[in-house]
């Protein structure tokens, strides 16, 4: 803990961001922290017909209805059954002018960092048309990779980008990088 | 007197509005033969207060024009002009005028439109053929006008300034207002004595004094007239001013003020004519987000009901502070839900009841609609209106309001016929169209009645056969043709005008209907004329539902658009190909929609014959929903799905139930659509 005090007083100018980071399949993930309304344990869903598969339904936040995804799902990697630590983040997308609150299931939240803009580094580029817009880069935080989605990009657009090679991706970063154990 | 105003000026938009569309009716109302006193006195208030108002707050075109009206509608009130037609067309287009200058002022753009000179060329012309023999004592001649250069000027003004006899008795000061003026500049005050009477004839109370006064500012003339702005029209005051600036001397050494409104646009007739046209020619959407009257009676209602509601909960909270509940507090606490169950129904229909308008508020815009088409075609019409006072949601109102005109300039197009036409079938000369509004269950019900010439059964044909929209060997009942003209593209004018005939008609207005969760019906008899039926949900904020159970999931069906449930037995049922099965129910033929295949998941009866079908309606056409159980019927709150989501087919939005979950809100319309069902009655009759 001490250490990610000092880092969070080091890093705290404008050129850094905090992130919220969960974690996904061993891998971590870090969303702007802005854009995090709140964070929910996963309860039943109504589910949307004819949706896509990541669409897990809507639930009832508040009186206010808010469709839930599965980013596990959305990412092509093999599924899990939901348990007590399965959570959802609440988040805002940002959609031109107007804004969506949507729900992402994600396996469990982990931490939060601050990272500044000089030590994000673009994600590799595999050369194949695979659109990966929705990364905004990697980072390290802790000796562990981070890799940081840009949620407006994610979740903003009714086709969502073809996520499924995602996982392919995954493996191939971890091929480079030695992978850093977080349980 | 530096006080924020713009937090007024919304209001004095709303009250301009208003006033205008009541000066609007009566104007329509009026016979030119024989005003009606209390109808000019109404035309003269609106115009009076929104002078006043506009004057208040410095919007000094909107002022001067309606000082014009006022002044025209002065004379008429005082019997000291006859009120001619001409009169009422200028009125009329004033009317409209002024709702572009008000509408301009709210989007804070500057407003440009060649008809306003027209109009005050041709009020100044109307005022000028004047009645010699009028002594105008009284009369206001408040007629000087704004120079938009005269701004930081050095200019002399000269003020002739006339108080009424009453002036002192209303509580006006002249030597306040001397004071004030003095802020603005040098001022000079000379007392005129003349008029002053014998003593013995003189009233104390009374002043008979006028002023002259010199006052040498920068200031513009506005802010000189504010000074005298609760007096002017009591009032006469004549303004001169002098310019001090080079070029302005040029002009004329003692440039007189007192010169009619039609000089005041600083170009020559010709170039007002060949100004771009203006700017307001598009309605934009105005910044603010609109708002209601409420009587007071509606919010004393509520706030009574919120008391209750209070006491309700403070009588719960105290049982749910014991630590056990015994019998006596068990009963207590049974009576307080029921009570709190009355309260929030009642409290549910009040706020409903907040954003009721009278339809009036849609129907208002007709009559001068249907005069002004009337004319144009050269039609003889009369409009009856009925049931103005049923009360709608502002919501749809606001929503239903394009669809009917459309269907009224359909009527006076299409339907009626002309005069001569009418004459020579044995009808009356006069043709009529009635508006008529009424409630029906939780609906409401507008019926849109010509009675001309009815639907003209072959011309559809022929042109629905044109534009491919049935075959040759089709037969198809009367009505059943008609059901054609609102089909997409489908249009029979013959050319196209300005009215009617784009062929974006009746189906826009059938789709605008429909997403307002409405139905629109008609009938109609050859030379008898035609009548649309159009029905409403009260409200789009609250639906009446029957909860229904396909599977595990739970989904809520208009109720409005429920026939009947039943279950149908095997022979009943025939299969025409692996997707789609009829039932015959009584002479009907019914396809039948499995709403579980269509959604994608799973049901308990996948077959007709286990599961319960639900007949329901879809633009006129019945429809049978396979589901597996009828659960409760209840009201529910429209959410939206779209938010936060898309829309999805077949689902018009959610609703959360009484136990927190979402329930889905079927789309009729829309699940037809997704089981690609087209035309499926016809087909099978």
């Amino acid at each position: 803990m001490t250490q990610i005090t000092q880092q969070e007083q080091a890093n705290t100018d404008e050129t850094s961001q905090q992130y919220l980071t969960f974690i996904m399949a061993s891998e971590e993930y870090g969303v702007d922290i802005l854009s995090v309304q709140e964070i929910r344990g996963w309860e039943a869903t109504t589910i949307i017909p004819n949706s896509p598969s990541h669409v897990k339904g809507v639930i009832n936040l508040r009186g206010t209805i808010v469709p839930i995804i599965d980013l596990r799902q959305r990412f092509g990697i093999e599924t899990l059954e939901y348990g007590a630590t399965t959570v959802v983040i609440v988040v805002k997308v940002a959609i031109s002018s107007d804004h969506k609150i949507i729900g992402i299931v994600v396996d469990a939240v982990s931490d939060v960092f601050s990272v500044n803009n000089t030590d994000v580094r673009s994600a590799p580029d595999f050369g194949d048309d695979t659109d990966l817009g929705f990364i905004k880069g990697l980072t390290n935080a802790q000796e562990k990779m981070v890799i940081l989605l840009d949620i407006n990009k994610l979740l903003g657009s009714e086709i969502l980008p073809e996520a499924s090679q995602l996982s392919n991706l995954i493996n191939n970063i971890d091929a480079q990088q030695p992978k850093a154990v977080n349980e | 007197m530096e006080i924020d105003l713009s937090q007024f000026s919304q209001v004095f938009f709303e009250e301009s509005l208003e006033g205008l569309e009541s000066m609007e009716s009566e104007l329509l109302k009026l016979d030119v033969n024989e005003p009606d006193d209390e109808s000019i006195n109404t035309i003269f208030r609106a115009a009076h207060s929104i002078k006043g108002g506009s004057a208040t707050f410095g919007f000094s075109q909107v002022a001067d024009y309606t000082h014009l009206l006022e002044t025209l509608l002065d004379e008429i009130r005082d019997g000291r002009r006859q009120m001619t037609s001409d009169h009422q067309d200028m009125l009329l287009l004033s009317v409209d005028l002024l709702r572009n200058m008000i509408d301009a002022l709210m989007r804070k753009v500057d407003f440009e439109d060649p008809l306003l000179a027209e109009l005050e060329r041709r009020f100044t012309a109307a005022l000028a053929v004047n009645n010699a023999n009028d002594d105008s004592h009284d009369e206001n001649t408040v007629e000087a006008t704004s120079n938009e250069d005269d701004a930081n000027q050095m200019a002399t003004w000269t003020i002739d300034f006339q108080p009424g006899i009453d002036i002192l008795r209303c509580g006006n000061d002249p030597s306040l207002m001397f004071n004030e003026l003095r802020l603005l500049g040098n001022l000079d005050v000379k007392i005129v004595d003349s008029t002053l009477p014998d003593f013995s004839d003189m009233d104390p109370e009374a002043c008979y004094l006028n002023w002259q006064l010199t006052l040498v500012t920068e200031q513009t003339l506005e802010q000189i007239k504010e000074v005298f702005e609760w007096v002017e029209d009591e009032c006469t005051i004549n303004y001169h001013k002098k310019v001090h600036s080079p070029q302005a001397d040029q002009a004329s050494a003692s440039e007189n003020q007192e010169t009619t409104q039609s000089d005041t646009p600083q170009q020559s007739p010709g170039t007002e004519l060949t100004t771009t046209k203006p700017k307001a020619v598009t309605p934009a959407k105005t910044p603010e987000g609109g708002s209601i009257r409420v009587s007071i009676e509606k919010i004393d209602i509520l706030i009574n009901m919120v008391g209750e509601l209070v006491i309700t909960q403070a009588m719960l909270g105290q049982i749910g502070q014991q630590d056990s509940i015994d019998e006596e507090s068990l009963l207590s606490m049974k009576q307080g839900l029921e009570q709190l169950a009355s309260h929030t129904r009642d409290l549910q229909e009040s706020v409903m009841q907040i954003r009721m308008l009278p339809i009036s508020f849609a129907f208002n815009r007709f009559p001068r609609l249907v005069r002004d088409i009337g004319q144009q075609l050269g039609k003889k019409v009369e409009l009856i209106l009925k049931g103005e006072e049923t009360e709608l949601d502002k919501t749809v109102m606001e929503k239903i309001v394009d669809p009917m005109v459309h269907l009224v300039r359909n009527s006076l197009d299409h339907g009626l016929e002309t005069p001569e036409v009418r004459v020579s079938k044995g009808k009356e000369e006069v043709g009529s169209i009635t508006l008529n509004a009424f409630h029906q269950g939780g609906n409401i019900i507008i019926e849109i009645i010509d009675d001309g010439a009815g639907l003209d059964t072959e011309l559809i044909r022929k042109k629905a056969l044109e534009k491919g929209l049935i075959s040759e060997d089709e037969e198809l009942s009367e009505d059943a043709i008609n059901q054609l003209i609102f089909k997409a593209g489908f249009s029979t004018a013959e050319a196209v005008s300005d009215l009617s005939g784009r062929g974006v008609g009746m189906d826009v207005v059938r789709r605008n209907i429909h997403e307002l969760n409405g139905t629109i019906e008609l009938k109609s008899t050859k030379d008898k004329g035609s009548r649309f039926t159009i029905r409403l949900p009260l409200t789009l904020a609250i639906l009446d539902g029957q909860l229904v159970r396909v599977g595990k999931h739970t989904y809520v069906v208009p109720l409005v658009s429920i026939h009947e449930s039943l279950q149908v037995e095997e022979q009943r049922i025939n299969r025409i190909s692996e997707s789609h099965e009829l039932i015959r129910l009584r002479d009907e033929y019914l396809p039948v929609i499995k709403v579980f295949q269509e959604f994608g998941h799973d049901a308990d009866s996948h077959e007709i014959r286990d599961g319960l079908v639900m007949v329901v309606d879809s633009n006129n056409e019945k429809i049978g929903l396979l589901v597996d159980e009828l659960l409760s019927q209840q009201q529910v709150v429209i959410k939206s799905l779209e938010d936060n989501y898309y829309k999805v087919p077949g689902v018009s939005g959610a609703t959360i139930l009484g136990d927190g979950t979402v329930a889905l809100i079927i789309d009729i319309f829309g699940l037809v659509n997704l089981a690609g069902i087209t035309n499926a009655s016809e087909h099978a009759a």
